[in-house]
This record gives structure tokens, C-alpha cells and sequence, in this order.
């Protein structure tokens, strides 16, 4: 065999071969639908995520695919999952939504894990015209980054809200006479605890509070006794730390330690999560925290019960919900357009309204105002207190000790 | 008084977390960054034991050493002794230490994440005590006296024993002492895995009272560093000396000043340290 | 020898031309990744000025970093000041903090120089979360610009170019002479009368200087600061094992140790997305013990044997 004619079967080979595989390409893409997802596993944040994001996104894609896929036009397609660890940093979490968007040329992508991510991402979802369902994203900057970025919905409300759920609480425990007009407030000196904090103090002094304990801590500090030593040497009624989840837990056991007996114990993020009972068993009841669910609905029920039997955990009881509902809004929209044509499935989430796990949900302005604020433990589960248009809302009771 | 009691628990902490690494900086020469992995290893130990089978950290801990002792001596001997004798210098066995650990480390936190990603969370002897009138948890007194029989062991080994003296001979001078006979790769892999020993065992106890994820390791790794650097490179004394410092500077300004500015002092501490003695508390000059 | 330092430089700027086409070829994925990799060129060629000469490692790199991100964000944030302004003013605090430093550690050496860097990033890192805190008061920190990754490339890639020219220019001169009498015995510059302290500091403030504007760059991309995530120390360390993996002892040894190492990390990160961190520990390893000195390393053997045959 000569060498022009080994090179003409080659080519004829290899183009065989390529058209073979194109052909096995669009087989494949015919009948599933390529979602991503990208979200810390390792860093600060995967705690979190892997309580509140990674099973609900495993459990979602379960349950459509075991349904048979999602109902388009040209019949079901099932879910091909693609997920990336962003291992808590920006810079890796925008090149892996850049891979998902231009490499894998995935159909759709699953809103990041936390607020900073979020809006680092936000640019790449509206060059690309992605819808962004945010749920673990609190900011006060809403109307101007809805305007900026088309596709992005916000579902867990801004800080103001989040803040004035916690101080509604305060002023009708305060005007009943239950407490005294003192408050020994903590936050965590992160970006997320700066804010919350920011926010809080002139809401509460306008309320006609007193901050008589404000201090921060740095993120990682491993003693937090001067702190809860600190605060129960005030006259304070009411304690509340805007923290994170190592400090929800280290503060709440100190106060258990130093029996901090205070009328109103407010911790923020991880207040709700199973291991925060699981550690801490009947001593938390009646302490109040960000988040809540109300679980006596028989869509929560379902949910909860499916949790865990497919990821084997509990869900949390505040942003595992919300994520979930992100993705039946997804679902909806999606099977509502019924193809892969990201404006349309962007414009429906706008223009309807969707049957959630927690009821109906809709957006205004690209913002959903269905979100609990504050929760509280009682009798083992962490039930809303405060919530902004949801039914279902449980009255507070004042913290007994810590037995 | 709350503020000496509560600070000399937390320097009890600190040295749990330095004493480890000391011995591997000090004797091996290996400056291991993955020494928060280790310590976190022995922090997971004792959750998975205590969530499984309700096992008490402190059985775990007797479990914990040897293993973490035989598996940093393995580590020594087939990852980190092929550097040693490749190295011509000790900055060039420097660099390669630095990179070789900063990957086990990764790999480390990829293993524990794999593991069980989830916080570390459970509760063990989170009681009050009181002693001279300060409320103290029973489970951070139980890590103060652990910390206080392995450090009073350590010190009281490297001085009263042959074995000891020839650790101490090795971290003061490679040379003279491989001249006077000492095996000096033996002693070396003995004060790396002992380290490792250590700081796993104070993973297991701090484990008790702080909530520890599978990537939280480098924030222990640099706290150690900063302890062993402040106290001086290759004595134990230092470390523990320093421990205790940052401890009781660290509850001070929490309580007195400002809770916000605990890193910071404990910091400032570190640095003002270094400026008026550049070769930490007890270092020797060129060492 | 001066000869072949010009061809290097020629070399250089035939690629920094090559480099700035690259948005024209791509636009997605792959620019994303030129943005990353052009980022830790540019810190680390900044980090090899300074640290490969002396032989000081230097964990500041965070620190700088932080302080042109933080700046540049709370400035915009906090006081409504211009990017722009921020971004001329942000590299100069780091040049005065840098000179402090480099003044602060003149008398310290080896591990005590390394985690002094450290202690003094992390430092700087929770005085300015506390300051933040205390008197800014934030609601959040946001740098939302116009910008796109083509742009931020460009000035990245300006930057590492930059940084690369005054090193060759470094190189050739006194100062460049005096650095290399330190990095092999500070004893013998001090006889000839160099002064040390004087050259340390210098070269400490331009890697200062050049780390910041680097922050001052990305800081539109990652749109949201949180000061944790912009100090973080995990860059400082990723820039010396970049630096390290490369080899010190050129100035282009940091670019040839950045590009492979990013895209072993792409390659590892798509190939095992569920336990990238896992295989790039192991990588790592395999890097240590079969590239015992560094990408530059062997292509310097390689070459030797080339010639040789």
C-alpha cells in the first residue's frame, strides 16, 4: 500500500468515524437535556451547600428522570447532570460556569451557593442568556442588579426584610410587655454578617431599642465564651447573632454552658439545619432563627419525606425548601415552553405563576416575596415565625433555659 | 480571673494544635502544611466514632495515636525522606517540603470531604464547671490537662531520655549530630510521626468544642506556624510558651476591648515578637 | 550574555503580542481560563522579582491583593469614588504598607521571613473585616462595572508585561548586581558595601505595587467583595507553588510554571468533579518528586542534552 492511498483510506476512515460519532452526538443530545451546576464542595461554604444546595439538586434530578424526564415538545428528555465543585472561590467559579456554558454547552444552569458567587456568576448567565433562580443570596441591592442582569430572580428577600422579620418579632414581644427594650447584638465580621448588622442597628433603634452589647468577631474564632460572658453581663433580654454556621454552633454551646438565660436567643445561618438539633437535642427549644419552614403542609410532608429517602439526610428547615421550589419553578418553566429556548423559559418565569412545595410562587420585578425570615425550635422542629406572604406562621414563645 | 482561666484553656488549645508541628519543623526539618489535615483527620475520627457508635472522644484518642503515629511514620519514610536525601540545601528541601505537603494537604481534604462533607457536629461533655468562680466547659478543661500531660511528657522525654536527647541534638544541628553517631533519619522519622501523633490526638479533643469541616485544616496549619514561629523554631518550650501568650492576649481583648480584634492582637503580638526577636522566643540565632 | 537577554526579551514580547489576540479567538471558556492564568502570571512574575533573587518567600501576595480589591471596592461602595481613582490610588497604599514591610523584616531570615509575611497578611486581613465593621459599615461591597473578561485580559496581560520589562531592566541593573550578591551571601554584599536594606525594600515595594493593581483588576470580575475572600491566604500560597513549580531563578520561570499548572487544574476539575481536590493533591505530588526542579528545570536539562548531542 502506497503512502497516497493509505493517507485517502485513512482520511476516509477517520471521517466515518467522526460522522459516526456526530451522529451518536446528536442522538444522545436529542433526548436529554443538559443542566449544570456548579457549587462549593470543599471550602468555607461546602458545609453549607452540601446540607442545603447538592441534595435537593440530587433529588430534583432524581425525581424528574425517574417521572421518565421533563416534558418538551418532542417528547420527554431526561436530566444530564453536570456539576463542578467551585471549592468556595470566585475565580474557579467563574471558569467552571464559562466550561458549563461554552464547553459542555449545557441547556441550562442551576443558581450558585451563596451571595457573592451569585453575583460574580450573574455577568456569564446574562451574557448567555441563562435563567439565574437565586435562592442563597441575600443583598439590598435587588432593583439594581435585576436591572443590570434580565435573567436573574431572587427568591429569598433582601437583607432589610430578613432584618425587619427578627425586629417585628422583638417589637411585639416588647410591646406585650415580655421583654425589656435591651438587645445584645453579635455578628460575624464577613460580608454577610457586616451586613446584616449594618442593616439592623437603625432598625432596631428606630424601634425604640437599646444595643447595650454590639460587637464582631472575626470569622474562625475558636472561643466565643467572652463573647456570650460579655453579653450576659448586660441587662439584655434579647441576644442576636448575625453568624455562620462553625460560630451558630459554638455560640449557642456556650450559652448552654454559661446557662445565658435570656428571653430571646437569635442565631443566624445553621439555626435550621438537623445537625444544630441533632447536637444541641431539647436544650434549643424556643431558640429563634433565621429561615423557617411551616412543615405541617402536605407538599412539605412529601418533600420532606422524599429528602430522605433519596439523599438519606433530613433537609434543612429554610433554604433546602427554597432551592427545592427554584427548581420546580425551573421544571415548570421549562416544561412550559416545552424547548431549549432560554428567553422564552426567562420570560415565563416572569410572566406566571408556579406551584411550589411552599405554595405559589411568582416575581415581581425578577423578585419572588414568598420567603420565611424567622423560624424558631418548638418540640423538635424549626417552625416559621415570621414569613413574607406565606400562611402558616407559629406564634413565638420566649426561651425557658436551656434544658 | 475569668479572663486567666478561660485564656490558659485556649492557650491549652493552641499548644494542641503547635506541639505537632514543632517536633516535625523543629527535628525533621519537614515544614508540613498538612499539618491541619492531620489535625482534622483526628477531629473525624472522633465525630464518625461518636455518631456511629456513641464512642467517647476520649476512647478514640487512644486509637487515634497509634494509628496516626504508624501512618506519619509511613508517610516520613516513603513521601518525605526521598526529598531529604535528594536535597542539596536546606532551602531546596525547604521548597520541596512546601510543595510536597501543600499536596497532601489537598489530597487530605479531598479524602475527608469525600468522607463525611458536612460539619463536624456533636456534643461531648458540653457542661459547665466551675472553678474559683469562672464557668468553664468540661469538655475545653478535659483538652487543657490533655495538652498539659502531652506537653509536660514531651518536654520531660526530649530532656530525660537518650532517645529525647538525641531529638534535641538533631534540631539543633543536623551535622554534629549525625558526627556524634545519632541515627539521624531514625530520629527523624520519630519526631515526625510523634508530631503527627500529637496533632491528631489535639484534633480529636478540640473536635470536642469546635466545629470542624473537612476544609477547615489550613486555618490550623497557620496558627501552628505562627505559634512555632513565635516560640522559635525547634524548641517545644517556646511553642507552648507562645501558645499560652496568644491564648490568654486573644481572651483580654475580647473581653476588655473588643471581640472583633482578637485575630488582630494576637497578630500584633506575632509581629512585635518577631521585630524585637527575629528568631522568636527561644530560637537560636543561625539556627 | 547580553545578547541572549535581549533575545529573551524579543521572545517575550513576540508571545505578549501572540497573548493579546487570544480574546480574538476565543471568547468563552478558554478566555476565562487566559484571564485566570494571566492573573497568576502577572502575581507571580511580581512575587519572582522580589522573592526569586533574595531567596525570601514571601506569603504577602494576599495581603497586596486584597488591599487593591478591597480598596477599589470599598471606595466605590462606601464613598462613591471612581474606579479609576481607586484603582491609582490602591496600588500606592500597597507600595507604602510594602515598604513598612520590607523595612519591618530586615533583620529576619528564612521560615521567620515566611510566616511573618503570613501573620502580617492575616493581620491586615482581620483589621480591615473589623474596620469594615466598625466605621465603614457596609452594605455590601460592589464593584459593577462595564467591564468585560476581554478588557480585564488586556490589563492583566499590560500588567504582567510591564512587571516582566522592569525585571529584565532590574536584571541589568545595579540593583539587579546587588540582588544577586544577596540571594547568594548577604554577608559578602554587606563587604562590598551594597545596600541591602535599601535594594530588599525597593524590590519589595514594585512586587507590592504590581500584586495591588492585580487586585484593582479583578475586583470587576468577581463584582461582590467579601474582604475574607479577597485576603484570602490561599492566593498568597497558590502564587509561591506556581512560582516554586516553575522555578525562581528566571524571571520567565513563573509563566512557564502558571500555564501548565492551570491546565492540569482544568483537566483534573473536569475530569473528576467530584473529587477535584483529591487528584490535585496527587498531581502535586507527582510534580515533586518527577520535576525535582521545577518546569524551568527541565527544560533547561533538556536543552543541555540537547546541545550535548
Amino acid at each position: 500500500m502506497n503512502k497516497r492511498k493509505f493517507l485517502a483510506r485513512a482520511t476516509a476512515g477517520l471521517t466515518t468515524l467522526a460522522a459516526a460519532s456526530l451522529l451518536s452526538f446528536t442522538a444522545l443530545a436529542a433526548d436529554t437535556i443538559k443542566i449544570g451546576t456548579v457549587a462549593p464542595k470543599t471550602g468555607p461554604l461546602a458545609g453549607g451547600s452540601l446540607v442545603s444546595q447538592w441534595p435537593n439538586v440530587d433529588l430534583w434530578v432524581h425525581e424528574v428522570n425517574e417521572r421518565g424526564g421533563l416534558k418538551m415538545k418532542e417528547g420527554q428528555k431526561k436530566i444530564e447532570l453536570i456539576a463542578y465543585d467551585d471549592k468556595t472561590n470566585p475565580t474557579e467559579h467563574i471558569k467552571a460556569v464559562q466550561r458549563l456554558a461554552t464547553q459542555d454547552k449545557v441547556d441550562f444552569i442551576i443558581a450558585p451557593y451563596g451571595t457573592g458567587f451569585n453575583i460574580a456568576a450573574a455577568p456569564i448567565y446574562s451574557k448567555y442568556g441563562y435563567p439565574q433562580i437565586a435562592v442563597t443570596s441575600v443583598t439590598d441591592q435587588i432593583g439594581e442588579l435585576t436591572e443590570r442582569f434580565p435573567s436573574l430572580f431572587f427568591t429569598l428577600g433582601d437583607t432589610t426584610s430578613f432584618v425587619a422579620g427578627l425586629k417585628d418579632v422583638l417589637v411585639k414581644l416588647k410591646d406585650s410587655g415580655e421583654i425589656n427594650n435591651k438587645i445584645a447584638m453579635v455578628n460575624v465580621a464577613d460580608a454577610f454578617g457586616i451586613e446584616l448588622a449594618d442593616v439592623a442597628r437603625p432598625l432596631l433603634q428606630e424601634a425604640g431599642f437599646e444595643l447595650v452589647y454590639d460587637k464582631s468577631y472575626p470569622l474562625g474564632t475558636p472561643d466565643l465564651s467572652p463573647i456570650i460572658k460579655g453579653a450576659k453581663a448586660t441587662e439584655a433580654d434579647s441576644f442576636i447573632a448575625w453568624s455562620y454556621p462553625p460560630d451558630t454552633f459554638g455560640l449557642t454551646e456556650q450559652a448552654v454552658i454559661e446557662n445565658y438565660d435570656v428571653k430571646v436567643f437569635y442565631t443566624a445561618v445553621a439555626t435550621a439545619f438537623p445537625a444544630y438539633a441533632g447536637k444541641f437535642g431539647s436544650k434549643i427549644e424556643n431558640v429563634l432563627g433565621a429561615g423557617g419552614v411551616n412543615p405541617d403542609t402536605d407538599e412539605m410532608k412529601a418533600y420532606r419525606a422524599r429528602h430522605e429517602e433519596v439523599t438519606g439526610k433530613a433537609p434543612d428547615y429554610w433554604a433546602s425548601a427554597n432551592t427545592y421550589a427554584s427548581l420546580q419553578i425551573l421544571e415548570a418553566a421549562i416544561e412550559g415552553v416545552g424547548e431549549v429556548d432560554r428567553e422564552a423559559v426567562t420570560n415565563y418565569i416572569k410572566s406566571n405563576t408556579f406551584d411550589t412545595i411552599m405554595g405559589p410562587i411568582n416575581f415581581d420585578d425578577q423578585n419572588s416575596n414568598r420567603f420565611w425570615t424567622v423560624g424558631q425550635w418548638q418540640e423538635g422542629v424549626f417552625r416559621g415565625v415570621v414569613s413574607s406572604n406565606i400562611e402558616g406562621a407559629v406564634d413565638v414563645k420566649l426561651k425557658d433555659g436551656w434544658n | 480571673m475569668d479572663i486567666l482561666i478561660s485564656g490558659l484553656l485556649l492557650g491549652g488549645t493552641y499548644a494542641l494544635v503547635a506541639m505537632g508541628l514543632n517536633l516535625q519543623y523543629g527535628v525533621a526539618r519537614i515544614m508540613n502544611l498538612a499539618n491541619g489535615e492531620t489535625l482534622v483527620l483526628g477531629a473525624l475520627a472522633a465525630f464518625l466514632a461518636f455518631t456511629a457508635i456513641s464512642l467517647s472522644p476520649l476512647v478514640t484518642l487512644v486509637i487515634v495515636a497509634p494509628l496516626a503515629f504508624a501512618a506519619n511514620w509511613l508517610v516520613y519514610q516513603f513521601l518525605l525522606r526521598p526529598l531529604v536525601k535528594r536535597a542539596k540545601t536546606s532551602g531546596q528541601l525547604e521548597v520541596d517540603s512546601i510543595l510536597a505537603t501543600f499536596g497532601m494537604s489537598f489530597a487530605l481534604v479531598g479524602i475527608m470531604v469525600s468522607i463525611h462533607g458536612e460539619y463536624y457536629t456533636y456534643s461531648f461533655l458540653a457542661r459547665p464547671f466551675e472553678i474559683l468562680g469562672t464557668t468553664v466547659a468540661q469538655n475545653r478543661l478535659v483538652a487543657f490537662f490533655a495538652a498539659v500531660i502531652i506537653g509536660g511528657g514531651l518536654v520531660a522525654w526530649l530532656n530525660y531520655t537518650r532517645t529525647g536527647t538525641a531529638v534535641r541534638a538533631v534540631s539543633v544541628d543536623t551535622e554534629a549530630a549525625r558526627l556524634v553517631g545519632i541515627n539521624v533519619p531514625r530520629v527523624s522519622a520519630l519526631a515526625f510521626a510523634l508530631g503527627g501523633a500529637v496533632t491528631a490526638v489535639g484534633g480529636t479533643l478540640i473536635s470536642t468544642f469546635i466545629t470542624l469541616d473537612g476544609s477547615i485544616g489550613v486555618i490550623f496549619t497557620m496558627k501552628a506556624l505562627i505559634i512555632v514561629i513565635m516560640g522559635g523554631v525547634g524548641d517545644l518550650r517556646g511553642s507552648i510558651i507562645a501558645a499560652v501568650v496568644l491564648g490568654l492576649v486573644e481572651t483580654a481583648v475580647a473581653s476588655l476591648i473588643d471581640p472583633g480584634l482578637t485575630l488582630v492582637a494576637a497578630y500584633v503580638i506575632f509581629l512585635g515578637i518577631l521585630l524585637f526577636r527575629p528568631q522568636g522566643l527561644f530560637g537560636k540565632r543561625n539556627a | 550574555m547580553t545578547g541572549q537577554g535581549f533575545k529573551s526579551l524579543t521572545l517575550i514580547g513576540v508571545l505578549v503580542i501572540a497573548a493579546a489576540f487570544v480574546p480574538f479567538v476565543t471568547n468563552g471558556y478558554w478566555l476565562s481560563i487566559a484571564v485566570t492564568a494571566m492573573m497568576y502570571i502577572a502575581l507571580a512574575t511580581a512575587w519572582t522579582l522580589f522573592s526569586g533573587p533574595t531567596h525570601y518567600i514571601s506569603l504577602a501576595t494576599g495581603a497586596f491583593f486584597g488591599i487593591g480589591g478591597y480598596l477599589v471596592a470599598t471606595g466605590m461602595s462606601d464613598f462613591d469614588i471612581s474606579f479609576w481613582v481607586m484603582a491609582a490610588i490602591a496600588p500606592i497604599v500597597a507600595v507604602v504598607l510594602a515598604a513598612l514591610i520590607g523595612a519591618a523584616t530586615l533583620r529576619l531570615s528564612g521560615i521567620y521571613f515566611v510566616i511573618f509575611t503570613l501573620g502580617l497578611a492575616e493581620m491586615i486581613r482581620g483589621l480591615v473585616s473589623w474596620v469594615q465593621n466598625n466605621f465603614l459599615g457596609s452594605r455590601g461591597l460592589y464593584v459593577l462595572t462595564d467591564f468585560t473578561e476581554e478588557h480585564i485580559y488586556w490589563m492583566l496581560l499590560g500588567i504582567a508585561a510591564t512587571v516582566y520589562v522592569i525585571g529584565w531592566l532590574i536584571d541589568r541593573s545595579k540593583l539587579g548586581f546587588a540582588m544577586k550578591i544577596i540571594g547568594n551571601d548577604e554577608g559578602v554584599a554587606k563587604h562590598l558595601g551594597i545596600n541591602t536594606a535599601r535594594a530588599k525594600v525597593i524590590l519589595f515595594m514594585i512586587t507590592g505595587f504590581f500584586s495591588a493593581l492585580v487586585g484593582v483588576i479583578v475586583a470587576p470580575r468577581y463584582s461582590y467583595i467579601e474582604p475574607n475572600l479577597v485576603f484570602s491566604p490561599e492566593i498568597s500560597f497558590m502564587v509561591v507553588i506556581m512560582a516554586l513549580l516553575g522555578g525562581t531563578q528566571r524571571l520567565w520561570g513563573p509563566i512557564i510554571g502558571v500555564i501548565p499548572f492551570i491546565l492540569i487544574w482544568e483537566t483534573i476539575t473536569v475530569s473528576f468533579p467530584n473529587a477535584t481536590t483529591l487528584y490535585l493533591g496527587l498531581s502535586f505530588l507527582a510534580i515533586v518528586y518527577f520535576l525535582p526542579n521545577g518546569v524551568v528545570g527541565l527544560i533547561e536539562s533538556l536543552t543541555k542534552r540537547g546541545r550535548a548531542s
